[in-house]
Parts: structure tokens; C-alpha cells; sequence
């Protein structure tokens, strides 16, 4: 069961398309980027990849599923530049939140969430900031506490939202380190802006704008994935052209 | 002041003004924690005014006041909130029309209703001075209901207040979620309304929350702190006023305003100084 299978998928938000006949396939275990200019419709992907957003037409699948159904597999980490920082809340419970469910169930978090929090915020690396407040933390750190509160909810793939957007570049490349530990474990795929640093931990990068969508693997091998996965790793080829420059 | 104090134990009205601003604080205290975190203070507005158009209309028909205001404050508030969900970028505007046809409506009926021409000033701003053991009842009443209500969904309720779309996306329903919210600060505001005054109510939902929202660093505490800080708004403008003979609603208005101005400041120097 592939995590994301796109054919054909056109949408438009009552103008112009923002995405027009994309396809695309995202395999389990991959890590994938999607990169493209502003306006390239790549948040608007995400959207419809968690089913906040329905394809004007074609094909979208998440775990071979309708994406409302299957969003529960999906971490989503949102972009954490336009994330209110000035909430009271601790960082702890931020982290929590990733346990609720649609249950409504009344009270207060179970001895199970608060442990899957602290494996979460382990997982992160944010352990030591647990008792922060919000409003205390660095971009980078906030960061890490989405990305945390994403793993609580005990995901299948990991959804980024330019998780490196402005930040300086030394805590871009441990955000990068900490996803490809992540990655060993789950599925990844993000949207970037910064083609040339994504390249060096992704296994691949589709570029997206205005509809199109070609892919390019990255510096890593068929060979060199097995290696690192253990087992084979496909590697989806869409007979696409390779960019010939990097989009902004 | 001495006055005051010794009026406070004689009195039985004094205490029941006191009792209607530890309830009343009580109450703003957990909903305009809410109101002030999902920056909704001018929604809450909104529906307070529609409250006096419908106190309004209710007394004009011979109807229940309280009846009247229930409906349009809970009326008020499914509308804005639903156009709010649905279709943003008509909200303010929305709610500004709101405000003012329901001051407007208010302020109609009430003049054309024998015998209440010269109240409106009370439900603006309230007499606490007059408040009634019925009052206290409802009004404690209504804190209960908010206590267990946000007690037993309280991490629901962040987590939508927090981030609607993660909410969301983790199946929570957030839509009806943030209507309850709003339906409970309706409720809020109707049960207060009469004892403190329209802009009372609007002054104790956002005031102790915001001061208090600048010095804790979780909802709960945030919560706690801007109810005490209600009370200690209510109280110290009631025995400020008693002696000069102020006008009660708008010296606690003016007190709550004042600690504001200075938390802010306060806060916004010392931010400044642990940057440079």
C-alpha cells in the first residue's frame, strides 16, 4: 500500500489551477521533497494530501484510501514561521496534543499519552525543554517541538511544511539530521523551498509548479537505499525530464 | 474607606454586589481566557450587543428579559460563528452590523417600553449594587456549568483554541467545538449582563484574561489568575467608588483598565530590556 498515489489530480481554488494534471507516487519509506516557487502549489498539496482540501479531478490515495480516511496516519508538521508563539502553553502540552483523538474523551491526558509524549519529545530531542514556555523557544526548537507533537500521534509518514524556513542554516542541517533518523522508521515527505540543502538527505525531489511535476533522484542509489533501508526500495520513475536548474 | 468596610458588614446589598463580582469574575475569568487566547474579543462584543437588542425586544413584547436576551445572544453567536467557519472574510463586517443593530434595536425598544426609559445606562453598565439573591444563584449556577463543562473538556478545548487545523486533522470536531465555545461565552454574557452591564462584562472578559495571559504560561494558571484578578478588579472599584459616590460598573472598568496599561508596559520594558 503505497503512502501517496496522485494521478491526474487537478485543483483550482475557483481560478486559475494551482495544480493541473500532477502525478505523482510517494513509497513507504521514502523521503521525499517537493520543491517549487511560491504560488507553486505547494502547500495546496499538502491540503489535499490530509483531505482539508477535495481534487477538482482526477486520482488521490493516501495508504490506498480516501485521504479524510487515512489522515490519521499522516504526522503533519505545519509551517512553523506563520505559528503563534504568544498561546500560554507549555511545550509539553503542545507535544500532548498529538494524542487526542475524535473520541472526546473527557478529562485529563491518560498515563499512555504522557509516555507517548515523552518518547515523542525524545524522539525530537526536545526533552529538556518539556516545561518551556512556547514564547521561550528559538525557531529551531519550536520546530522540533511540531515535529514532536507530529510523532505522538504515532504516524506512518511524517508531512513537513517548510520545516527549514527561515532559520539559520547550522539548525536547518540538525532539522535535516533529526528527519533522517525519522526517516529510517517512517515515511517523509516535505515541501521546501531550498532545493540545494534538501537534495543532500532526500532520496528524492519532485519539483512542482503550476501543475507540473517532474522528479530527479537524488545523489542516493537504488543500491545505496537497500543499503540503508535493508530491503529494496523502489524507486518511482515517471519518465519525466530533470530540471536543468533549481527553482527558487 | 472606613465607611465602606464598616457598610460591607452591615449591609446586605454590599455583600451581595461583593459575591456578584467574585461570580461574575469567576466566570470571565474561564471564558474570556478563551476569548482573549483565540483573539475573539471583538466577536464577544458582538454578541453582547445583540443581547441588548434582545433584552430589548423581549421587554418591549412583555416577554422575559432574560428569555430575550438568551435567544439572541445564542442566536448571535451560531451566526457570526458559522459565518466565521465558512466564509472569513465577511466576519468583521458581520459582527460590526451585529453590534450595531443590536445596540440600535436595544435602544429603540427600551424607549418605547413603559416604564424603562431611563434604564439603558443600567444595562450598559450593569448595577451591581442591585443585584438580587436570584441573581447570585444563576450566576452561580452558570460557573459551575462552565467548571465542569471546560473541566471535563479542557484538553479538547485548548486544542482547538491552540491549532484548529491539527485539531482537525486529528479528528477532533472542531467546527462544533468552536461553536460551543462561543454559545458558552454567549451564555456568559447573558447571565452577567444584568448584574454588571454590557460593557462591564465585555471589560471583565478581556481585561484579568489579558493581563493574566502576560504573566502564566498555561491556559489553566491563565485561567486562574485572570478570575482573581477579576475579583480584585470588582472589589477594589466597588470600595473606590463607594465613597465619592462613583458610578460602580465604570470605576471597576476604569481599575481593570489602568492594571492593564501598566502590565503592558510593564511587560513590554522588560522584554525589550532581557533583548538588548
Amino acid at each position: 500500500m503505497k503512502p501517496v498515489e496522485i494521478t491526474k489530480l487537478s485543483f483550482a481554488y475557483g481560478g486559475p489551477p494551482v495544480l493541473e494534471d500532477v502525478n505523482l507516487e510517494v513509497g513507504e519509506g521514502e523521503f521525499l521533497g517537493v520543491v517549487g516557487p511560491n504560488g507553486g502549489g505547494k502547500s495546496t498539496l499538502l491540503k489535499l494530501i490530509l483531505g482539508l482540501l477535495a481534487p477538482d479531478s482526477g486520482n488521490l490515495k493516501v495508504f490506498g484510501e480516501n485521504p479524510k480516511k487515512s489522515r490519521r496516519r499522516i504526522g503533519y508538521v505545519p509551517q512553523f514561521s506563520e505559528f503563534r508563539r504568544d498561546f500560554p502553553i507549555s511545550v509539553r502540552d503542545v507535544v500532548l496534543m498529538g494524542r487526542l483523538s475524535g473520541r472526546m474523551r473527557p478529562g485529563p491526558y491518560s498515563a499512555v499519552d504522557r509516555r507517548a509524549a515523552v518518547t515523542a519529545m525524545k524522539g525530537a530531542r526536545i526533552l529538556d525543554l518539556k516545561d518551556r514556555r512556547l514564547a521561550e523557544l528559538s525557531g529551531g526548537q519550536l520546530q522540533r517541538v511540531l515535529i514532536a507533537r507530529a510523532l505522538a500521534t504515532d504516524p506512518d509518514m511524517l508531512l513537513l511544511d517548510e520545516p527549514t524556513a527561515s532559520i539559520d542554516s547550522s539548525i536547518e542541517e540538525s532539522i535535516f539530521e533529526l528527519l533522517r533518523d525519522l526517516n529510517k522508521r517512517m515515511t517523509i515527505m516535505l515541501v521546501s523551498h531550498d532545493v540545494g540543502f534538501i537534495s543532500r538527505y532526500v532520496t528524492r525531489v519532485a519539483c512542482l509548479n503550476r501543475g507540473l511535476v517532474c522528479h530527479t533522484t537524488s545523489e542516493l542509489s537504488a543500491k545505496g537505499l537497500e543499503d540503508v533501508y535493508g530491503s529494496p526500495v523502489q524507486l518511482i520513475d515517471h519518465h519525466s525530464h530533470l530540471p536543468t536548474e533549481a527553482p527558487e | 474607606m472606613m465607611e465602606f468596610v464598616r457598610t460591607l458588614g452591615s449591609q446586605a446589598f454590599l455583600q451581595y454586589a461583593f459575591a456578584a463580582g467574585f461570580l461574575a469574575s469567576l466566570g470571565c475569568g474561564i471564558m474570556g481566557t478563551f476569548v482573549v487566547v483565540r483573539r475573539i474579543a471583538f466577536l464577544a462584543g458582538g454578541i453582547a450587543h445583540a443581547v441588548l437588542g434582545g433584552m430589548g425586544l423581549a421587554l418591549y413584547l412583555g416577554y422575559s428579559p432574560l428569555g430575550g436576551a438568551l435567544v439572541a445572544a445564542v442566536a448571535a453567536a451560531l451566526i457570526i460563528g458559522i459565518v466565521s467557519l465558512r466564509a472569513r472574510e465577511h466576519e468583521d463586517t458581520l459582527i460590526g452590523a451585529i453590534w450595531a443593530v443590536g445596540m440600535a434595536l436595544g435602544v429603540v425598544f427600551i424607549s418605547r417600553t413603559p416604564g424603562y426609559n431611563s434604564e439603558l445606562m443600567s444595562y450598559l453598565f450593569g448595577n451591581i449594587l442591585m443585584v438580587s439573591s436570584g441573581d447570585l444563584m444563576l450566576m452561580a449556577m452558570l460557573d459551575l456549568f462552565l467548571l465542569i463543562t471546560v473541566g471535563l473538556f479542557f484538553r479538547q478545548l485548548q486544542a482547538v483554541t491552540f491549532d484548529e487545523e491539527f485539531s482537525r486533522l486529528r479528528g477532533l470536531p472542531a467546527d462544533l467545538l468552536y461553536l460551543f465555545l462561543l454559545v458558552l461565552a454567549a451564555l456568559t454574557v447573558v447571565l452577567l449582563i444584568r448584574v454588571v452591564g454590557l460593557i462591564l462584562v465585555i471589560a471583565l472578559l478581556t481585561l484579568p484574561a489579558a493581563v493574566a495571559g502576560q504573566w502564566t504560561g498555561s491556559l489553566g494558571r491563565m485561567m486562574g489568575l485572570a478570575s482573581i484578578l477579576g475579583a480584585i478588579f470588582t472589589t477594589g472599584g466597588l470600595a473606590l467608588s463607594y465613597g465619592p459616590d462613583l458610578p460602580a460598573g465604570a470605576t471597576i472598568i476604569l481599575l481593570a483598565g489602568s492594571v492593564f496599561i501598566v502590565s503592558t508596559l510593564f511587560k513590554s520594558r522588560r522584554i525589550r530590556g532581557r533583548r538588548s
